[in-house]
């Protein structure tokens, strides 16, 4: 991404992308911590408007999350201790996300990979506690067709752990190419944007068991 | 007073890379390990309060287990703003914050907007016997 630059020299002063400001920082110095103004504002903004996408799937389950069309309800279908555990690995993934973070401040490549890998294992943990919940419920045959409230919930908690799918996938991406290059400038601006993207998710959460797993339990 | 002057004005990217230098460790920078562990350990405790509540069946009243649940998770979400995503109203000149501000107006309105319309919509809805659903074509 970086090396794209702009193809003929007379329009170099027009376009003044972020990317010639970001070259020009880690070319000066080395104490540059990847946090660029333009790369952090932009990732924000489409943080928000992933909030907009999970604001609308909630308000469809606040709207249609009671209607069990005389099937099962969250009572008969939920195990809160599974929650709770799932909870806490989203937790914990989100200290050992920061843990990294502090790690590539002080420059110790080793210490980002230990704990981005901790990161990775805790948010496959979600992942398969998630598969499992869901694998249970089909096989209690509460699909998403079998009433509204199911349609609600698997939307809305389906498309969290999409999310969870696919930043764990750039999380090994980024591994990579740690591994490759180690923490130059263009690395530690991804791993500014996974970060806000992975406490994003674990935000998005608190939401997901205050509002689907306790209130639908307690009726 | 010139330094002043300086951070104010936006004119090239040399001016942004100079204000970005005078104060970037003061605030748009991440969090220390103690931030990190405050954070944590808030949400911890958050965390396990809602989920005692409606495992060990404190409350008699299901409202003010609700009340409690919603509350602690708007409390947590803040904490997760603060600690993990370094949210305050400095960083980008404000503009994060704007920007969260807006997000939040839109999902208040989409949120309350559906759930008054649709509450509306079943409540005067003519009511049904299941005679009647029956013989619906």
């Amino acid at each position: 991404m970086s090396n794209s630059t702009a193809p003929s020299a007379n329009t170099s002063e027009a376009v003044r992308f972020y990317i010639e400001e970001d070259e020009h920082a880690h070319a000066s110095d080395g104490h540059d911590d990847g946090h660029d103004g333009g790369t952090a504002l932009g990732f924000w903004i489409y943080l928000m408007s992933d909030c907009l996408i999970f604001a609308i799937l909630f308000a469809t389950y606040a709207v249609i999350g009671r209607n069990y069309a005389a099937g099962p309800s969250p009572a008969d279908l939920f195990d809160l201790r599974l929650i709770l555990v799932s909870t806490f690995m989203l937790l914990f993934s989100s200290i050992t996300y920061g843990f990294s973070m502090l790690a590539m401040e002080k420059n110790n490549l080793k210490g980002t990979m230990v704990w981005l890998a901790a990161t990775f294992l805790f948010g496959a943990a979600f992942l398969c506690l998630e598969f499992y919940e869901f694998y249970h419920l089909f096989h209690e045959g509460a699909t998403p067709q079998r009433s509204g409230f199911l349609s609600a919930f698997f939307a809305l908690v389906g498309t969290h752990g999409l999310h969870v799918a696919f930043g764990l996938i750039w999380m090994a991406v980024l591994m990579a190419q740690l591994k490759m290059r180690g923490l130059i400038g263009a690395n530690k601006r991804r791993l500014m944007c996974l970060s806000m993207f992975w406490h994003f998710l674990d935000v998005i959460w608190i939401g997901v068991f205050s509002v689907v797993y306790l209130m639908g339990v307690i009726g | 007073m010139s330094s002043e002057a300086h951070s104010n004005v936006h004119e090239g990217p040399y001016d942004q890379k100079h204000q970005r230098h005078d104060d970037g460790h003061g605030h748009a920078g991440h969090g220390t390990m103690k931030s990190y562990v405050i954070g944590f350990v808030l949400s911890v405790i958050l965390t396990v309060i809602p989920f005692w509540l409606v495992l060990g069946d404190v409350l008699t009243s299901k409202q003010a287990t609700v009340f409690a649940i919603m509350i602690l998770g708007v409390v947590q979400i803040v904490v997760h703003m603060i600690y993990f995503l370094h949210m305050n109203t400095k960083s980008e000149g404000g503009w994060t914050m704007m920007a969260l501000i807006f997000t939040v107006v839109i999902i208040a309105i989409s949120l309350i907007g559906s759930l008054w319309v649709m509450y509306h919509l079943n409540t005067n809805m003519m009511p049904m016997s299941p005679e009647m659903m029956r013989n619906v074509p």
